[in-house]
């Protein structure tokens, strides 16, 4: 590695952080002075999420190059351990953002533990085969939460699991003054949402220190190493399966710090709501954003979030401009002529770093 | 340089888009919310059909109040997309909130409505949790414990010695809630319950499993308090394997008629439990079932009843109540709160509804079974 080449990637990291941080300042200034609306604002927080999100699984998906289909799955975990978490310890922890960002490291941990779980079978096997198995147990995850009961009284933590179906939140025998947590397939029922906005952006500054800098590290060229050409990158020394189990390790956690935040910002969500069409909402976002771009995941996100919400003016063909915007979006990102063009524009303002060149 | 520009272009760009939240003049503001798009789309466009019309109505009568009403789609999401599609409600200027449609939806709005103080009435989120511990929340629907205890009191008074199965979808507070205080109810009255089977939203496509259990049990009696898409499955391959029990549903019953493809030979015969019948005689339901053939080309279901109802409860509350369209949403909330209980309604899904604190309605509910197509009474 040359210095040239360093300075170029510290430069884009820098500009990543510095477009970041703008964008919170403007928006809360704008926020602050009442020109964002209840809609608008309502957006930031789950925007802020599937930042996250997108940013974590770039790093399965376009750094370490393994097509993972379950990443909705550590975001469930996430969410559900974070909100027992927090409404847990509601009575011990009295400041709502203390909780939260104890929820959101134990949503982390979770979902590492879980990432690491999953990731011993899974990381064994290449492409199409992973895929499928990453999907399957995003799906597994989702049934097995659907079969959690939680609930807290001041004797402790009640946690029943409801395999066969027969039991209820009743089964869980709550001292008086005790808080049903998690009905079953109903999920998080009255969950104090202390999210903020605030916290979202110091999260999504946190994902971008993690995977920038383990991008850049030994580490990280030794996963890049694997995801080119994984038999190369065994023959000179590389511990495959370690590195591979590194970034997926990582992306998990991210993506459970990410989950804590968004569980915590409804006051009920249902592990449905995590199913196979999240973690494809979440891989569409990376794809478009560009494979191994951050930025691009950034940007793709908070397009792609807002696009449905603007096209509510369509009513009931809202849903259908979405997808015909989507495959026209697609479409044209991929059209040589407009790539050769931003090329082009990119080399005219000296700012062409490789990692964008070997990531398109 | 250039992409933290274009970020922040973009943001700005959209976000600069904002409305300020304007109130009419002389007009409420009623927004409507449910799924418009999405598996349970027939849902919310019958309520919103329905409302527009009982809107048009009373624009056109020779009322004092009058209104104007948008329905957002909320895809019958519980977490984001719910309240996303409430806040647009909101910034248009909303000052009533008819809905949500589905009961999911409808206990995440209604935890962020009782927190602003926005007055909601549900035309069919039956969950108690939508309206419990929140006063602002009233539903024009029975609540699932409700339908519950009316199902085990009908069959001990209609089905005395009857072997009872249950199958029930428990990711879904409406099913669940109601198969809850059916039981217990059961229990009370001395009907005997031989089978309890489960089934979630992914396993909803067979149920040979649960049908050969509740067969192997000596079911003779099966309840199905689920929604009418996947009772239609179990009614076919109930069929197929031959087993020919009494098929007793709720109000998600109600539809089973109008599925595609389905062959509604099959539903003769099933009892339901509905506040709404499409061929009651009564003068009001006449008028309406008319007038929505007439617009929409379909004979409404209960889910258009409720919807139609909830725009004249609406009406009568805020008459009770002396509210002005220049109040401002939590004020309206304020004073409908305590005439909602005062009030008597006359509707077409049942006369003179009244209304407790907790926000559950009050009506008879009517037992239908289908015979030649249409719904009659047993």
């Amino acid at each position: 590695m040359n210095m040239k080449r360093y300075f170029k990637d510290a430069r884009a990291d820098l500009l990543t952080y510095a477009g970041v941080i703008i964008a919170f300042l403007v928006i809360s200034a704008m926020k602050g002075n009442g020109m964002l609306n209840r809609s608008q604002t309502g957006l930031l927080v789950p925007i802020c999420c599937y930042i996250v999100m997108a940013v974590s699984l770039n790093l399965t998906v376009g750094i370490l190059g393994d097509l993972s289909l379950g990443h909705a799955g550590f975001m469930s975990v996430g969410a559900f351990s974070g909100v027992i978490t927090a409404m847990g310890l509601m009575n011990v922890i009295p400041s709502a953002p203390m909780r939260l960002a104890l929820a959101m490291v134990v949503g982390a941990l979770c979902a590492a533990i879980v990432g690491f779980l999953v990731g011993i079978p899974v990381l064994r096997l290449n492409g199409d085969y992973l895929a499928i198995v990453t999907l399957a147990f995003g799906e597994i995850i989702k049934e097995l939460i659907t079969c959690l009961i939680v609930g807290v009284d001041s004797k402790g933590l009640h946690v029943i699991f409801n395999v066969n179906g027969s039991k209820t939140a009743n089964d869980l025998t709550l001292l008086d003054g005790g808080r049903i947590i998690i009905k079953g397939a109903q999920g998080a029922t009255g969950t104090k949402t202390i999210a903020t906005f605030t916290a979202g952006f110091i999260l999504i500054m946190i994902t971008l220190v993690i995977v920038q800098n383990l991008v850049r590290s030994r580490h990280g060229r030794a996963i890049m190493a694997v995801r080119d050409n994984r038999i190369a990158a065994d023959s000179v020394g590389i511990p495959v399966t370690k590195y591979k189990m590194m970034a997926f390790v990582t992306s998990a956690s991210l993506a459970g710090a990410a989950g804590a935040l968004f569980g915590l910002n409804y006051s009920n969500l249902a592990a449905a709501k995590f199913d196979f069409n999240t973690s494809i909402l979440v891989l569409v976002f990376v794809v478009l954003g560009g494979l191994g771009n951050i930025w691009g995941s950034i940007i793709a996100t908070v397009i792609l979030y807002i696009l449905p919400e603007a096209l509510r003016g369509f009513s009931t063909y809202r849903m259908l401009i979405y997808a015909i915007v989507l495959i026209v979006v697609m479409l044209t990102t991929n059209n040589p002529i407009l790539k050769n063009y931003f090329a082009s524009l990119r080399s005219k303002f000296g700012k062409n770093s490789e990692k964008e060149a070997s990531a398109s | 340089m250039k992409k933290s520009l274009a970020l922040i272009l973009a943001l700005t760009l959209v976000f600069a888009l904002a409305a300020p939240a304007a109130f009419a003049d002389g007009t409420f503001k009623i927004g409507g919310q449910g799924p418009l798009t999405g598996g349970a789309a027939i849902y919310g466009n019958a309520v919103m059909n329905a409302a527009q019309i009982a809107v048009d109505e009373i624009n056109a009568s020779d009322s004092a109040i009058k209104f104007e009403f948008q329905a957002q789609d909320d895809e019958a999401d519980s977490g984001d997309k719910a309240i996303n599609a409430y806040n647009t409600l909101m910034d248009w200027g909303m000052q009533i909130l008819l809905g949500p449609v589905t009961s999911g939806s409808g206990i995440t709005v209604a935890a962020q409505a009782y927190d602003e103080r926005t007055f909601l009435l549900t035309p069919s989120g039956s969950s108690v949790d939508l309206i419990a511990d929140k006063d602002n929340a009233f539903q024009v629907c029975f609540t699932d414990p409700n339908q519950g205890i009316a199902s085990a009191d009908y069959f001990a008074d209609n089905f005395a010695g009857a072997k009872v199965a249950v199958i029930y979808r428990n990711d879904d507070a409406y099913s669940q809630g109601i198969r809850d205080t059916f039981v217990k109810e059961a229990e009370a009255k001395g009907v005997s319950v031989v089978y309890e089977g489960t089934f979630t939203d992914a396993t909803s496509t067979d149920f040979n499993v649960q049908l050969t259990a509740a067969r192997d049990a000596g079911a003779d009696l099966l309840f199905l308090p689920i929604y009418y898409t996947p009772a239609s499955v179990i009614l076919q391959q109930a069929n197929q394997m031959g087993y020919k029990p009494t098929f007793f549903g709720v109000d998600g019953m109600d539809g089973i008629l109008t599925v595609e493809n389905f062959d509604t030979s099959l539903a003769e015969g099933v009892y339901l439990l509905t506040p709404f019948s499409a061929d009651a005689e009564d003068a009001r339901t006449q008028a309406f079932v008319a007038e929505y053939q007439k617009r929409y080309g379909e004979i409404p279901n209960q889910f258009a009843a409720d919807g139609y109802d909830a725009v004249y409860i609406i009406k009568a509350a805020l008459e009770a109540a002396n509210c002005t369209p220049d109040m401002s949403p939590a004020d309206i909330c304020e004073a409908v709160i305590p005439v909602m209980t005062t009030l008597k309604v006359d509707g077409v899904t049942g006369e003179g509804m009244t209304w407790a604190a907790t926000g559950e309605v009050s009506k008879a509910p009517m037992a239908i079974v289908i015979k030649d197509g249409a719904y009659v009474t047993p």
